[in-house]
């Protein structure tokens, strides 16, 4: 350190920077490692998942309703069963209606309230307000907005505890996000767009629908498919709303008041149960849950990447 | 300054010592009236938020000619031009006083639709803005916006050809019109601004972003569009001004309009002298 500074040598080989340079590597190595430690986890959170199901992950696990006793889940003892064997069926099913629901509800208000906000309102201190507790909501903890859907909704709406209740509850909990999000796609579309439909003559209205919406739509619906596949496995908020663990026959979509169970409620069941064999029908449980959840973030990143190559 | 300008904006007189006195009436120096005016400007004062852009502009713009509004960035010859089809309204803190007939009417006053106005009033802009649709689509839009659509493909192709550019994409109407090249896109979004076939068109630098060559075919085609519509053109390039228009506005010092007459006359023999100056790239 003390040669470096003398400015008539010139240090050719950088033998005075080599422990800079030593310091970066152990930087760079440090970073590399707090990458590792996720990937890591992630991986060895699958690979135990993906053993602790596997044998017991079957095409009759999916299509069954659950049974209260463990045998009836192994695929061993199909064949020698006074009963059907037991499986996930109705949460599953359940789950399925529950993001429907969820995503035709958030779509109207989280679109609707972000064209709102992002082309019609007012600049003013009110508008300034509202967005910013839009933004402070999406932070609450998910249990908050059960509480709220078990007053609103379950009580003072007296949807009772169904899958309507369920579906609205997870509408409050992502739909901040939602609104953000879309909010952000439609700030992306350039002005000159939108001046260039002014220009043809086109009112606001026709302005947002042929120009704004299209442009914009590929960012708001991977807002929502990504806020969706937060929602699949929430548990706090349907808990509260009085989901059950276990459900025997799966809802129905055209009767919103049928009483529902959803995968995690049922895989949280499973989970708790002192036979350890529920270990293995928990860990099939989650694995179905994450194909699910990994199939959506995989259709929000295709939509994704179908729309940014066209440009 | 409104007041006493719109009784003094008829007698604009032409002698250079009142240069001065010119200035405060509001009225610029050569020929601000002229006899078949589609569009009047009285007293126009334009501001954003406490910044005045537009200090009370007279002048008249021919029918069928192409009118150039030149001068140094930041003159307020954009303001002047977006102000004539209300595209300042879409500037939520530009408010603009006087007034400004279009056919006789004062296209401020309350009862007028900005929209419909713009019907009448097309824009071609600076940078060529085509939509992220086919080019068939693109030029289509105004016709389907303003429900002109009744005959869509023969429209099309009529503004295609128009626009000087039906050659070049008439196999290709269905691919997107982000794929032409900059010069072919603001030709389509000319051929986008004529569809509905407005009678003025505002054209906002609409070369500035393009090569030598395709400089020159918007200018040619500037010329033709002059035959069937009323072109009114800012531009930064005073040799395209010089070349492609018959009356020249000279727009300086932060929002006055100081010399307006036939184009020769501004740049063969300026009245003003800081316009003559301007011309003759001695500032600006």
């Amino acid at each position: 350190m003390s040669t470096d500074t003398d400015t008539d040598s010139f240090d050719f080989d950088g033998s005075a920077l080599r422990r800079k340079r030593l310091l970066g590597k152990a930087f760079v190595g440090a970073c590399f490692a707090a990458t590792m430690v996720g990937i890591v986890a992630l991986i060895a959170l699958l690979v135990d998942v993906v053993t602790e199901a596997w044998g017991w992950l079957t095409w009759e696990f999916l299509t069954y309703p659950p049974s209260r006793f463990v045998e009836n889940y192994n695929p061993a003892n199909y064949g020698a069963l006074d009963t059907g064997p037991g499986g996930i069926y109705p949460a599953l099913i359940g789950s399925i209606y529950l993001i429907v629901l969820t995503a035709i509800f958030t779509l109207f208000l989280g679109v609707g309230a972000a064209i709102y906000l992002e082309e019609y309102a007012p600049d003013t201190r009110l508008t300034t307000f509202i967005e910013t507790n839009i933004a402070n909501l999406a932070g609450v903890p998910s249990i908050v907005y059960g509480l709220l859907g078990l007053a609103m909704f379950v009580r003072a709406l007296q949807t009772g505890s169904s899958l309507l209740a369920g579906a609205l509850t997870l509408t409050l909990l992502i739909l901040p996000i939602v609104i953000v999000s879309a909010q952000e796609s439609l700030r992306a579309v350039p002005d000159s767009m939108r001046r260039a439909s002014y220009g043809t003559g086109a009112t606001k209205w026709q302005t947002i629908r042929n120009v704004v919406l299209p442009e914009a739509i590929p960012g708001i619906m991977t807002g929502i498919i990504l806020s969706l596949s937060r929602a699949i496995g929430e548990t706090a908020p349907i808990l509260m709303v009085g989901a059950a663990t276990s459900m025997f026959a799966p809802p129905r979509l055209t009767q919103p008041t049928d009483a529902f169970s959803a995968m995690p409620m049922q895989i949280f069941d499973w989970a708790r149960l002192p036979e350890a064999d529920f270990q293995h029908v928990a860990a099939a449980g989650i694995v179905v849950l994450l194909t699910i959840l990994l199939l959506m973030n995989a259709v929000a990143i295709l939509i994704r990447n179908k729309y940014n190559r066209r440009r | 300054m409104t007041a006493n300008g719109s009784q003094t904006v008829s007698t604009a007189d032409s002698s250079g010592a009142r240069s001065d006195a010119a200035m405060t009436d509001n009225a610029p120096l050569g020929s601000p009236r002229v006899d078949d005016a589609v569009i009047e400007s009285r007293d126009l004062d334009v501001f954003y938020g406490d910044d005045q852009a537009l200090h009370g502009i007279n002048m008249d713009i021919p029918e069928h000619k192409v009118t150039a509004l030149i001068g140094p960035s930041g003159c307020g010859k954009s303001t002047f031009l977006r102000s004539i089809n209300r595209m300042n309204d879409l500037i939520d803190i530009a408010r603009v006083d006087g007034d400004l007939y279009f056919h006789g009417k004062n296209i401020y006053d309350d009862d007028v639709d900005p929209v419909a106005l713009r019907r009448k009033i097309g824009m071609v802009f600076q940078k060529p803005n085509p939509f992220p649709k086919s080019i068939f689509d693109n030029v289509a839009y105004g016709l389907r916006v303003q429900g002109k659509d009744d005959d869509v493909e023969e429209q099309v192709h009529t503004a295609l050809e128009r626009a000087a550019i039906l050659d070049e994409v008439e196999d290709q109407l269905d691919s997107s019109g982000l794929d032409l090249s900059g010069g072919q896109q603001q030709r389509l979004c000319i051929a986008r601004a004529i569809a509905p076939d407005p009678e003025v068109i505002l054209m906002d630098e609409p070369a500035s972003a393009l090569d030598p060559v395709a400089t020159s075919k918007i200018e040619d085609l500037v010329e033709e569009l002059a035959e069937e519509y009323t072109v009114i053109i800012v531009t930064h390039n005073m040799q395209q001004a010089a070349r492609i228009s018959d009356k020249t506005a000279v727009f300086l010092t932060g929002g006055h309009l100081v010399e307006f007459d036939d184009t020769s006359k501004i740049f063969e023999n300026p009245e003003s002298d800081r316009v003559e100056d301007y011309i003759t790239g001695k500032f600006g």
